[in-house]
């Protein structure tokens, strides 16, 4: 607890300086990523990320130093060369999009390693700290190098909001955008950029090998939980700060702890949680929503039951045993079981000694499930000229679907029917 | 029987197209009258998408030139309406249906600026025309296919255009849809506006279009529907006799030669 307050007031302005990197990195990857994701372009970012490292190595070797600009400018370079290649081969030549991104990504790797390894072994004295870029290290976001990844983060953010509709045009329909005459090679270029910008400053924070998951990831999660384009950049900037802010506490607390790894750690948390349980896409939510349909259809058979019985015996709060309800309805034991304990719990039917009898309500039930039946029965046979033994199956689901408003018209259009295609009584609503 | 006309809206001249080398449009040639609600009928893999796009600057042209109201694309941009075949695009992108719609009014707003007010409300006008107003706040991912193609239309009809080209509008939608799309675009016709559309099925050329594009590979016939589409013209359309000129696409594309020069 100590520890959180330590942290959130910002105790040491170092923590202040880490957290405000951490977090502009993180938010300007997110919102980039949602256009690489929604453009099905996620490995190129894989791509980008493992491209860019031959060109800070090119560019400290060149300049012998470790400004951050010039190791960003050699960055962006070879980042960008490497999407050109990439597009070339696919282009040009017969192989697939897919092989084209391993061959592009092996390639550019294997040569920032060999010149890395170089470096290291050359025995330069300023060369410590160049491997920050492999692993990442967001700790060292401090003086010029924050400054640095701040701007390119900020700029970053700053084009996709001028360029929002069109990029998002580009990514939808590129031949309607083309032809209504927007510039989509420059726009595309714009983009490419951008995205190679977040990158190499992302890179900074978690590394090359985790950058393309902080670039995808917070993106993913955000399409479980909206169908707008725009909600899913805020969504995905909000996941991505909320990783970097996390981070960034991990390892203040914890010292031995990356900030770096855990980020991508909680992005894929909120990512696995997002597949899950969000409304109308999770798994877990939408098992649950069919779980409580199974239930719902299951108490209502059981009370359509009861009621026909009722009707044989023309006495509906006579008691039944539950083997009894299997004569108007198959149902499994363990169905019955829950099913009346449901019911009972609901106060839709009541225990009498070993048998059941229904309450009013539950009786209105069963008659109300029972009447839509056999209504839409009759609709089906009128209306759609379906032979009557075939129209029960139909009205079995609708009849828990049907609602007031529906029933009315449909009393209406059949001119209150009284009995239906099997001359059974179709009751009346009360 | 290629009927050429004074003052088109379209005009086509000695166009070839190719893919991959391989040439899928050979020396097409031919003009279509303002005014007109045009077919483009052929076979699959005929080469009718590909005339659209070539239109519309889309692939790059071996030989030849098109011109729409006389002037160069560039130049009629905005009067220009454009519907790509439906499966073009990816409909699980997360978008609305009023946010499609708003797309074809982005070349009016120019870069940086955000949809007006205005633009809304042309966009939900362009969807009451088809009947899709009441999903204007819709996934797009979660229409019908009628229902996407109506979408697509909406957006064209928001550009105010002057021509329309529309690339198999009526593949894979129910018969309503057809009914109110073609009903539109007749609307549009009467007003004086060009609408060339890539059709497939020659039941309906008749009712639908009154002038017809015959095209395999070639153009066959270009004309007034009663002139041209005949039993005899369709024949030749249709028949066999152009396994030969694809053949022969098929040699050019292994030669590595290009089927005209660029000039
Ligand atoms: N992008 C492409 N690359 C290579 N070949 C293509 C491409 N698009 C179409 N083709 C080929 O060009 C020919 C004409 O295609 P298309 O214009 O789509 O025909 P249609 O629209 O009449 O069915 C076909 O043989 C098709 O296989
Ligand atoms: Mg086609």
């Amino acid at each position: 607890m100590e520890t959180l307050v330590e942290f959130f007031t910002f105790e040491y302005p170092n923590i202040k300086y880490v957290v405000f990197g951490t977090i502009l990195l993180s938010i300007s990857s997110a919102v980039v990523g949602c256009f690489t994701f929604i453009k099905k372009k996620s490995l190129v970012g894989d791509v980008v990320s493992h491209a860019v490292l031959p060109g800070i190595c090119i560019s400290f070797l060149a300049s012998g130093s470790k400004d951050p600009f010039l190791l960003i400018i050699g960055a962006f370079i070879s980042g960008w060369i490497s999407i050109v290649v990439m597009d070339a081969i696919i282009r040009n030549t017969k192989i697939k999009e897919d092989a084209a991104t391993g061959l592009a990504l092996s390639v550019f790797f294997g040569v920032g390693i060999l010149l890395m390894t170089y470096i290291q072994h050359s025995g330069n004295a300023s060369q410590s700290g160049l491997d920050t870029f492999l692993f990442g290290k967001a700790a060292a976001l401090v003086g010029v190098d924050l400054l640095a990844f701040s701007i390119i983060a900020v700029i970053v953010l700053i084009v996709v909001f001028l360029f929002y509709k069109e990029f998002k045009l580009v990514s939808f329909d590129p031949q309607f955008a083309k032809v209504i005459g927007l510039p989509i090679r420059r726009l595309e270029i714009v983009l490419t950029s951008i995205t190679v910008l977040a990158v190499v400053t992302g890179i900074q924070a978690v590394g090359v090998v985790l950058m393309a998951a902080m670039l995808i990831t917070p993106a993913a999660a955000a399409r479980f939980w909206t169908n707008r384009l725009s909600r899913m950049l805020v969504i995905a900037s909000f996941f991505g700060a909320f990783a970097g802010i996390s981070g960034a506490f991990i390892s203040y607390s914890t010292p031995s702890m990356p900030t770096g790894p855990w980020m991508v750690m909680i992005l894929s948390i909120i990512a696995l949680f997002s597949f899950f349980f969000a409304p109308g896409k999770g798994i877990v939510v939408n098992q649950w929503r069919r779980f409580k349909i199974q239930r719902q259809l299951l108490e209502e058979n059981l009370l359509k039951a009861f009621f026909k019985i009722g009707e044989g015996n023309n006495d509906y709060f006579k008691e039944i045993e539950a083997n009894d309800l299997r004569l108007a309805r198959a149902f499994s034991s363990g169905q019955l079981n829950k099913g009346l304990r449901k019911l009972n719990a609901n106060g839709y039917v009541e225990r009498v000694g070993s048998a059941w009898r229904l309450s009013k309500e539950g009786h209105d039930k069963g008659k109300r499930i029972t009447r839509l039946h056999r209504l839409w029965e009759l609709y089906l046979t009128k209306y759609l000229r379906i032979a009557p033994d075939h129209v029960h199956e139909d009205a079995d689901t609708i009849e828990h679907v049907i609602t007031p408003e529906l029933e009315s018209r449909l009393e209406q259009l059949l001119d209150y029917p009284t009995a239906d295609p099997h001359q059974s009584t179709i009751p009346s609503r009360h | 029987m290629i009927q050429q006309v004074e003052n088109p809206a379209l005009e086509i001249h000695d166009l070839t197209v190719s893919y991959d080398k391989k040439p899928v449009l050979w020396g097409v040639d031919l003009t279509i009258p303002k005014g007109a609600l045009c077919g483009i009928i052929g076979p699959n893999g005929a080469g009718k998408s590909t005339l659209i796009k070539s239109i519309m600057d889309l692939i790059p042209l071996n030989s030849g030139y098109v011109k729409l109201f006389d002037q160069e694309l560039d130049d009629v941009r905005k009067k220009i309406s454009y519907v790509p075949q439906r499966e073009s695009v990816d409909w699980d992108f997360p978008a609305s249906v009023l946010d499609v719609v708003l797309m074809g009014r982005y070349a009016q707003l120019g870069l940086f600026k955000r949809p007006r007010k205005a633009d809304r409300d042309a966009a939900l006008s362009a969807l009451e025309m088809v009947g899709m107003d009441k999903y204007a706040k819709r996934q797009i991912a979660q229409l019908s296919g009628g229902q996407q193609q109506r979408v697509f239309l909406a957006r064209a009809l928001t550009q105010n255009a002057d021509i329309y080209f529309l690339d198999e509008p009526f593949a894979g939608v129910d018969a309503a849809t057809e009914k109110a799309i073609i009903q539109i675009l007749k609307n549009l016709s009467s007003e004086g506006k060009t609408i060339v559309v890539v059709h497939h099925d020659l039941q309906s050329v008749e009712t639908y279009f009154n002038w017809v594009i015959l095209l395999n590979l070639r153009l066959v016939a270009s004309g007034p529907t009663s002139d041209v589409f005949t039993p005899q013209l369709l024949e030749e359309t249709y028949g066999g006799k152009l396994t030969l000129l694809s053949e022969v696409g098929e040699l050019v594309k292994k030669g590595g030669f290009h089927a005209r020069e660029k000039q």
